[in-house]
């Protein structure tokens, strides 16, 4: 037992059928620290904070608040004991208010009235105490992510939280927002509250913990002060071995490909896309850099044959594209790699080898029979040229890691050797790993001629993998630069829609 | 308790789990038997006698059952595409309504394939406009097709009473509400002599076939399932998703239209408003029971018809209402629910 420590984890174990998510994970937290953990994707990072917070039941193993076992599998009484949590994915109801989402489940539910004034005192001290501004009377649906972060925080404040636990708590967030919420992060922890993030981005475990424990494969395997480690350790202790992302080299790029000019979309009474003009040239990747929500996703629509713009043309070696349906695109050779690879990507109850023809279901099929041998063979094919582990042909898509789906995604479109290849926020989720290969295949298909348009909210992919880039902001595009142009600075008014055109290229 | 996903649904809890729901709703409506004062070993060995104990009693259950395996696919292959056809009622009827009024008359004197062809054509292409409408009102306006399908199952009923006191009101029924017959040399065949079994419970079986064929094998098949699953993916991948929705809705309403006039040109041979006893809605809960498998289908419309027909010869020799077929029905169909629940998540302490 540790001495101080508000709260412990030992020998925890946890199986789901043969996976081990969690084996013999022990650790703690003491008071008024911030601790961060960190772990690729599937690591057993949100496994393990399920457990302490009571949504699954360890298979072994015991969790200690103030040194007290907690009963397992029971997350009323982790709220009780000082136990907070904020979901990746927030659990808000968007058609209530700030206060009702906050007061939701800490009322009893016989009572008739509810304590309106008093809630809302409580709220607004609160939000004072800890620097965290919000409207209670606002509604849910009208915040900014950002704003609804703080409610969840919120929400576990008003129960008396002590104990903070925030699952990749910047998934969602702009930079700027990020940077924002460890500074209200530290100023809680110096008032007395203990905090788990976790991440899996090492900037940020480097910028804002004051101690790292560090998840492979289930197991802690090390545990640093923050002060007397390194991202480049700590980076080689997540994935186990020395990773680092591939560099373009530079060559000859072709001529325009892909071309779209004065390209406009309303959508909502507002414009997604303002007169977009870019293009695409064979052998070079294009990125379009911006905050999430400013016309990236529906460019991403338009291109990929699924919503049709208002004004403007987009040609593909000479032909207009811009009402093309999918099945069409696909025939063309454009690969396409959604936003999201579980929305749109895969289907996820379909087999591997489904999910790898779908796009050309009719290539693989005779008098409309689906050649199914052939078929599987095509996936056996992508499976072993692109590593995607963990899968044969008829394996359901979904068991595959977020890594291996995009794998699966990126070689469906890249098996055909695309002309232009359409890459949606492609890493987005990814660990370190898997980032690496995401941007070997691209990099590959560039070499192989391919034009490539990357549409990223990750600066360091995009300045990284991109010949030239645009910057998107409220749906207008920027003039193009050149890679080698741009510092921090600059990209950052860019993507403020602040920008200049003396070098564009 | 908590329920955690399984990570592959195995085959053998598929065939589990109706088996267990159906013993579930035997062991549950054996007490409200008991209540009824008989024991519950007496009335199901009775319904067992009246279902197959006798040549006439397993050719009465036959001839039940075929009409079940058409609606009860008619309602699965929708609700694989996840398009919520409660409508089978309706569109039974309307098969029926075409095939009687086509084969009174104005097909004889065709080849006899050709006619039966063009009266089963009739009847699928009636049930499939009933349910293309609601599809398309879904489609474009997003208006829940649960409640149009099944509201349109009562307009239906009563345009059959319509047209039976009416245009199709038959002069020889002695002012009986039914309507005109079909001519006696278009009906269907006997498949056993002196009984009511005929072969469309034949044509019934060649038809999951094929739709079991078309669902596994082809690629109309597999777009199906990608739109049921996962309708974003698959318009991402060019599956048009209104297309198929739409041809989906053409087979649930034309196989569920097909059991109309099978059943008019078979057995019955004319249209009355109490021409099903339920047909359309029996086959919701052959499509629940059978996990949505073509296969299954056939398993789950014989069970229906032994409940069915058993119940009413074992309320004749125990006095049990035969009411207790319905509770049986909506108890299993309870019960295979929750016994899906359990194939597709497991629980945990």
């Amino acid at each position: 037992m540790n001495a101080g420590a508000v709260l412990e984890l030992e020998g925890i174990t946890k199986r789901f059928g043969a996976l081990v998510a969690n084996d013999d994970v022990t650790l703690s937290l003491q008071k008024g620290e911030v601790l961060a953990l960190l772990g690729e994707n599937g690591a057993g990072k949100t496994t393990l904070m399920n457990i302490l917070f009571g949504h699954y039941a360890a298979d072994a193993g015991e969790v200690r608040v103030e040194g007290k076992p907690l009963p397992s599998g029971k997350p009323r009484a982790a709220i009780a004991a000082g136990v907070g949590m904020v979901h990746q994915h927030f659990t808000l109801a968007g058609n209530l208010t700030v206060l009702e989402n906050i007061v939701i489940g800490s009322e009893s539910l016989w009572k008739l009235g509810m304590d309106r004034e008093g809630a809302e005192r409580k709220i607004r001290a609160l939000s004072v105490q800890f620097g965290l501004p919000v409207d209670p009377a606002a509604r849910i649906g009208d915040l900014s992510v950002g704003e609804r972060q703080r409610v969840e925080i919120l929400k576990a404040l008003y129960r008396d939280a002590r104990i903070l636990i925030l699952d990749e708590p910047t998934a969602v967030l702009a930079r700027p927002e990020a940077e924002q919420l460890f500074t209200i992060l530290r100023g809680m922890a110096q008032g007395g509250l203990s905090i788990i993030f976790i991440s899996h981005k090492l900037h940020e475990v480097m910028g804002a913990s004051d101690r790292v424990v560090v998840l492979r494969g289930g197991k802690v395997v090390a545990e640093r002060a923050t002060g007397q480690t390194n991202a480049a350790e700590l980076a080689e202790l997540m994935v186990g071995r020395a990773v680092a992302r591939p560099k373009r080299a530079a060559h000859e790029v072709g001529a325009p490909v892909v071309v779209a000019e004065g390209l406009s979309v309303s959508s909502g009474g507002g414009m997604a896309l303002d007169r977009v003009r870019f293009e695409v040239r064979a052998g070079e990747i294009l990125g379009i850099v911006g905050v999430s929500g400013n016309g990236q996703a529906m460019l991403g629509r338009v291109l990929s044959g699924l919503a049709r713009p208002d004004a403007g043309t987009i040609t593909f070696d000479g032909r207009d594209i811009s009402r093309i349906t999918p099945r069409e695109a696909v025939g063309l050779g454009i690969g396409r790699v959604p936003e999201d690879r579980h929305a749109e990507g895969v289907v996820g109850d379909l087999a591997v080898w489904e999910n790898a023809v779908l796009e050309r279901l009719r290539d693989f099929a005779r008098w409309g029979f689906v050649r199914r041998r052939a078929a599987e063979a095509h996936a056996a094919g992508l499976i072993a040229r692109f590593d995607i582990r963990g899968a044969g042909p008829a394996t359901r898509t979904r068991l595959l890691s977020g890594g291996n789906m995009q794998k699966l995604i990126l070689g469906r479109n890249l098996a055909a050797g695309p002309r232009f290849l359409l890459a949606n926020q492609p890493t987005r989720g990814l660990d370190e790993g898997a980032i690496a290969a995401v941007h070997q295949e691209l990099l590959m298909a560039r070499a192989e001629g391919a034009a490539i348009l990357l549409i990223s909210e990750d600066l360091d992919e995009a300045v990284g993998l991109s010949d030239r880039l645009q910057a998107i902001s409220k749906g207008r595009l920027s003039e193009p630069i050149a890679a080698e142009a741009v510092d921090a600075r600059r990209l950052g008014l860019m993507m403020a829609g602040v920008w200049e055109t003396r070098d564009a290229v | 308790m908590r329920f955690e996903r399984r990570e592959e649904v195995s085959v053998s809890a598929l065939i589990l789990a109706p088996l267990g729901a159906v013993l579930a709703a035997l062991v549950l409506c054996a007490g409200l038997i008991a209540m009824a004062g008989v024991s519950p070993w007496t009335a199901y060995a009775e319904m067992l006698r009246g279902a197959f104990g006798s040549r006439l009693a397993v050719t009465e259950t036959f001839t039940r059952a075929s009409p079940l395996i058409l609606t009860g696919l008619a309602a699965a292959v929708a609700f694989r595409a996840r398009l919520w056809n409660i409508g089978g009622e309706g569109q039974f009827y309307m098969g029926a309504l075409a095939a009687a009024a086509l084969g009174h008359s104005v097909l004889i004197g065709w080849p006899l394939p050709l006619a039966w062809a063009a009266l089963a054509a009739a009847g699928m292409a009636a049930g499939a406009v009933l349910l293309l409408v609601p599809a398309l009102l879904r489609l474009r306006f997003g208006v829940d097709e649960v409640v149009t399908t099944l509201l349109l199952n009562f307009i239906v009923l009563l345009f059959v009473g319509l047209m039976v006191e009416g245009v199709l009101k038959d002069p020889m029924a002695f002012g009986w509400p039914q309507s005109v017959p079909v001519a006696a040399g278009l009906r269907l065949p006997d498949l056993v002599p002196r009984s009511r079994l005929h072969v469309g419970i034949v044509l019934a079986v060649v038809v999951v076939l094929v739709v079991w064929l078309v669902q596994s094998r082809t690629v109309f098949g597999a777009e199906t399932r990608a739109a049921g699953l996962n309708p974003r993916a698959a318009a991402f991948a060019g599956v048009p998703i209104t297309a198929t929705l739409v041809k989906v809705a053409l087979l649930s309403g034309g196989l569920a239209g097909l059991a109309g006039a099978i059943e008019v040109l078979g057995p019955v041979g004319y249209v009355t408003t109490t021409l099903s006893p339920g047909f359309g809605y029996a086959g919701i809960v052959v499509a629940m029971l059978a996990a949505l498998h073509p296969l299954g289908v056939v398993a789950a419309s014989v069970f229906v018809a032994t409940v069915f027909v058993g119940a009413d010869a074992m309320s004749r020799a125990t006095g049990v209402p035969s009411f207790i077929a319905d509770v049986i029905m909506a108890v299993a169909l309870l019960a295979m629910l929750v016994a899906l629940l359990f194939t597709t998540y497991r629980v945990r302490r």
